[in-house]
């Protein structure tokens, strides 16, 4: 297992960001949208979105665990957590929330755990940082920070009492 | 013309002989002359066994053969072979082939078949029982006649006690000696291994030693009341051992003997589901172990014996108490025996005894002896060579053995038969 | 080979699940809370997950059991499995097709999972020791050793109405000897750290050296239930007469039958449970059966996420390692791995 060095300087104050992606998101609230985070990071800025947005519907979680790709390659993750969803998702709006969309795998997965639990009737993809590195056709409607990343970059998001994002270079 | 055995280290417990000494063999395959050479020995050959120790040709009193009836399993060709490969010339058939050995017809088969491939020689044991039934005697004088040494039910009850009386009474009347497998066959029940913690762990039917004890007090009793002679087969449990004592304290004609891997393994060693410790009677706990071994000591156990049974692979690979009893022992009852002397159990001399002279004894057999006049069957072994018992060496067609992987001490070298040298191994085998 | 060292890999996952004697604490309360997460998947409308897509789960009953092997059919399908549900005859006596035969002949139309129940103990150990790698087994009941997805399914029942283990004293009832059930909750609840295990029943339904597997036995009801917090009914089984095991109908129940007065003797706040099917008026009686304490039925409905999540475990990350990419490397101070 490799060790990811932290590098202090590389850190960014996301406050700002959070507050341009409420504005932003205020535009879907006439839709009296569903907001849903996805296990782990996602949950942490979907927390605080929640709250500058003040919607009054509770806020939704999903683990997608279960529909991962790399599942048989991987397996099982350990801490796997229930997937909580408010209300029946059918013929809803969905603002799906995440902290770092990166390849798309994630939610392409949360995509399709979304559909089993009933048809909505839009869904629209908010993070936090969007990054380069997609591998599939898959973009963001809301995003707080675009980031250019080398590959051995890794992003993450540190919570969830303060939020950080911390720039990590993966040794290989 | 003669061979000389030279330079061994002979044991032979029967003549007292216990040191260096050379044998010499006649052409007829006798033994002529220990440590001097008799008068116009002719020498013309000499196995040159320095290091090694020169000892009777073993007697094993139980080895199962397959033939007839299991020919898929083994042969009485395959197994006589891997008998010499053990330092074994001569062993007990026990009745319980297909069809049984109830006829003299199916008694001189046998040992015909054995005398054909001249390895290791084959004491027919009779049926106690017509077919093995337990209801009609079987013609014991007329089998007697055709060379079998004794009479047992094998691993078949005798349910009726009357039964049992009448057949002990008849043998008795012909000097015979019955060898028994006793064993309360309702305590025994659809058991495969012994009751305890292993078998509660495992979820597996358990056999309680009262099946042994309740089995050897109805036929001491027996024994007590008709005066036959009697063996006690692969005693398994402590108290069985202290019964025989007393037994034998008050002079009852009563023998017994225990099999190389009950004096080795325990239940533990089934540990889970190791169908290669599937064995009856069971492997019991380790305070019996240690009795069994004891027992040797005091010589209360005279015979240490193979219980050989091989097996086709597929006998083994089944849930455990599908899987068929019994292990291939033929090659690894010296080891073992010798594995005594090593752990302080015994001396060298006790061990060669009790695969040799004892058993010989219990059987009434002229075997398992070298003075001058006996039949050369002789076992060399070197009692350092140190080695591992794997599958692939094995003699024997079935290679079911739990000792599969152990470090074994003491290996045969050569085994001579009548005389006739029959196997040897050279040392970097 | 120990049969615990068999269903464990050298990281400590899970490869089989054969028993649970000798499973670390850790891997049983995963267990448990994996199940947890997949109790909501029956709540939902599309009540499948995509985590077993392509693989082919055989449930190999040699005994039927039309109802655990539901279980065990709708747990695989939920997880979007093939399924395969087979009964083979096979008997001892019959010199033809050995059970390995039979297990190898599946195995070559790539079976990625077995569920195998069978009349004898060891049958499942034995399946999986001769195993290919990528293989998995499951036991779904061997003769009397182990029913290791019923335990856990009665642990998490356990700990669903009593928060956890250790201050928990909980008593087993009924066909000790005969209960591959027992032996597995034994071994489950004395791992979770139960503070007292106790098992309950006439001598001729004690195995030997019972007391040796961590437990207390009893052969008396007032005694044994004293104070405990859960009480365990096992079904006992109307050809145990016979044996001479038991005189009667009559006098079982009137001894070892969960009656509301003997379930006095115990704490105010008892579950009991019985893994079924009940035979009431022997094991039970129908006021406790029904009553407040019971805690049979939802039993049931947890049994399935428990399937669920023994699957789940075994079938990840069972395809060969391929060499480590940049993604399945993460921060060691993230919880999740992210795409």
């Amino acid at each position: 297992m490799s060790v990811p060095k932290a590098d202090p300087k590389s850190r960014i104050d996301i406050d700002a960001q959070l507050e341009r992606m409420a504005q932003e998101l205020r535009a879907y609230l006439e839709l009296d949208p569903i907001m849903i985070g996805i296990h782990t990071g996602g949950v942490w800025v979907a927390e605080q979105l929640h709250d500058r947005l003040g919607l009054k519907e509770a806020l939704g979680t999903l683990d997608i665990s279960f529909y991962r790709d790399d599942f048989t390659r991987v397996g099982m993750n350990p801490e796997v957590k229930a997937s909580h969803l408010p209300a029946d998702v059918g013929e809803r709006h969905i603002i799906l929330v995440d902290d770092v969309l990166h390849t798309g795998r994630t939610i392409r997965a949360a995509l399709n755990e979304i559909f089993d639990y009933g048809r909505p009737a839009s869904v629209a993809l908010a993070v936090l940082v969007e990054r380069n590195g997609r591998e599939l056709p898959i973009q963001a409607d809301v995003v707080g920070q675009h980031l250019e990343l080398g590959a051995d970059q890794h992003i993450k998001l540190a919570g969830p009492d303060t939020l950080r994002l911390d720039i990590m270079e993966v040794d290989n | 013309m003669g061979l000389l055995i030279q330079g061994g280290h002979v044991i032979d417990p029967i003549n007292g002989i216990d040191g260096r000494k050379n044998i010499y063999i006649d052409n007829k395959g006798f033994v002529v002359g220990i440590g001097r050479a008799p008068k116009g020995f002719k020498k013309t050959r000499t196995l040159d066994v320095r290091g090694q120790i020169v000892c009777p040709g073993l007697v094993d009193i139980r080895a199962r053969l397959r033939e007839p009836g299991l020919e898929y399993k083994a042969t009485i060709e395959s197994e006589t072979q891997a008998a010499v490969a053990g330092g074994i010339t001569s062993l007990c058939c026990p009745p319980d082939t297909n069809p049984p050995i109830d006829t003299p017809a199916m008694a001189q088969m046998i040992q015909q078949r054995a005398w054909r491939f001249g390895m290791a020689f084959i004491y027919p044991v009779g049926a106690l029982t017509r077919g093995l039934k337990g209801d009609l005697l079987s013609d014991m004088a007329a089998l007697d006649e055709s060379g079998c040494v004794a009479f047992s039910n094998a691993l078949q009850p005798i349910t009726d006690t009357r039964v049992m009386r009448r057949a002990m009474e008849y043998a008795a009347s012909f000097d015979l000696t019955v060898l028994l497998h006793s064993e309360d066959p309702w305590l025994h029940g659809d058991g495969c291994m012994h009751e305890g913690e292993v078998s509660t762990r495992l979820g597996l039917p358990g056999i309680p030693e009262a099946a042994e004890i309740v089995g050897v007090a109805r036929d001491l009793a027996l024994v007590e009341h008709t005066g036959v002679r009697a063996h006690f087969c692969q005693l398994s449990s402590a108290r069985a051992v202290a019964m025989i004592a007393e037994a034998q304290k008050r002079k009852l004609p009563v023998t017994a003997d225990v099999t190389a891997h009950h004096l080795h393994l325990t239940d533990q060693d089934v540990g889970s589901f190791n169908t290669q410790c599937h064995v009856l009677p069971p492997l019991r706990s380790l305070s019996d172990r240690n009795a069994l071994r004891r027992a040797l000591k005091s010589g209360v156990i005279s015979a240490v014996c193979s219980d050989h049974q091989p097996h086709e692979p597929d006998a083994k690979l089944a849930p455990f108490s599908r899987a068929e009893p019994g292990i291939s022992g033929l090659e690894t009852l010296l080891p073992l025996t010798l594995k005594l002397v090593e752990d302080g159990m015994i001396t060298l001399a006790d061990a060669v005894a009790l695969v040799t002279s004892r058993p010989a004894a219990i059987l009434g057999v002229d075997a398992g002896h070298l003075g001058v006049g006996a039949t050369a069957d002789v076992c060399v072994f070197d009692p350092d060579a140190e080695w591992i018992l794997s599958a692939d060496d094995m003699i024997s067609r079935g290679r079911n053995s739990p000792f599969l992987g152990w470090h074994l001490r003491g290996r045969v070298t050569h085994t001579l038969v009548g005389g006739k040298i029959v196997f040897s191994r050279s040392p970097s085998d | 080979m120990r049969e615990t060292d068999l269903q464990i890999d050298a990281d400590g996952q899970l490869l089989h699940f054969l028993t649970t004697e000798g499973l670390h604490k850790d891997l049983m309360l995963s267990i448990l809370d994996t199940a947890e997460s997949f109790i909501t998947i029956g709540k939902r409308e599309i009540k499948k997950v995509p985590l077993l897509r392509g693989k082919t789960v055989v449930n190999l009953f040699f005994e039927t059991s039309t109802r655990t092997r539901t279980t065990f059919e709708i747990a695989a399908k939920r997880l979007s499995a093939d399924v395969i549900n087979l009964n083979p005859q096979y008997s001892s006596t019959s010199k033809g097709e050995t059970l390995l035969d039979t297990v190898r002949n599946l195995e070559a139309m790539h079976t990625d999972l077995f569920v195998v129940r069978h009349g004898n103990s060891g049958a499942a150990f034995m399946i999986a020791k001769h195993a290919p790698p990528h293989v998995r087994i499951i036991n779904a009941g061997d003769g009397r050793h182990a029913h290791p997805t019923q335990a856990m399914l009665d642990m998490f029942t356990i700990r669903a109405h009593k928060g956890g283990f250790e201050k928990l004293r909980v008593a087993i009832v009924g066909d000790i000897m005969h209960s591959r059930v027992a032996r597995s909750q034994i071994h489950a609840l004395t791992t979770l750290g139960t503070a007292e295990v106790r098992v309950i029943a006439p001598r001729t339904l004690l195995p030997a050296g019972i007391e040796r597997l961590g437990v207390h036995a009893f052969t008396d009801m007032r005694g044994g239930l004293e104070d405990v917090d859960v009480v365990i009914l096992l079904r006992l089984q109307r050809e145990r007469m016979s044996g001479a095991l038991i005189p009667s109908e009559q006098e079982y129940f009137n001894l070892y039958g969960l009656t509301e007065d003997k379930l006095a003797y115990a704490d105010k706040d008892v579950i009991v449970m019985h893994p079924g099917p009940m035979n009431r008026g022997l094991d039970i009686d129908s006021a406790v059966a029904d009553g407040a304490h019971s805690v049979i039925l939802p039993q049931v409905t947890y049994g399935i996420a428990i399937r669920m999540a023994v699957m789940a475990l075994l079938m990840g990350g069972q395809a060969p390692q391929s060499r480590p990419t940049r993604r399945t490397r993460r921060p060691a101070t993230t919880g999740r791995r992210r795409g």
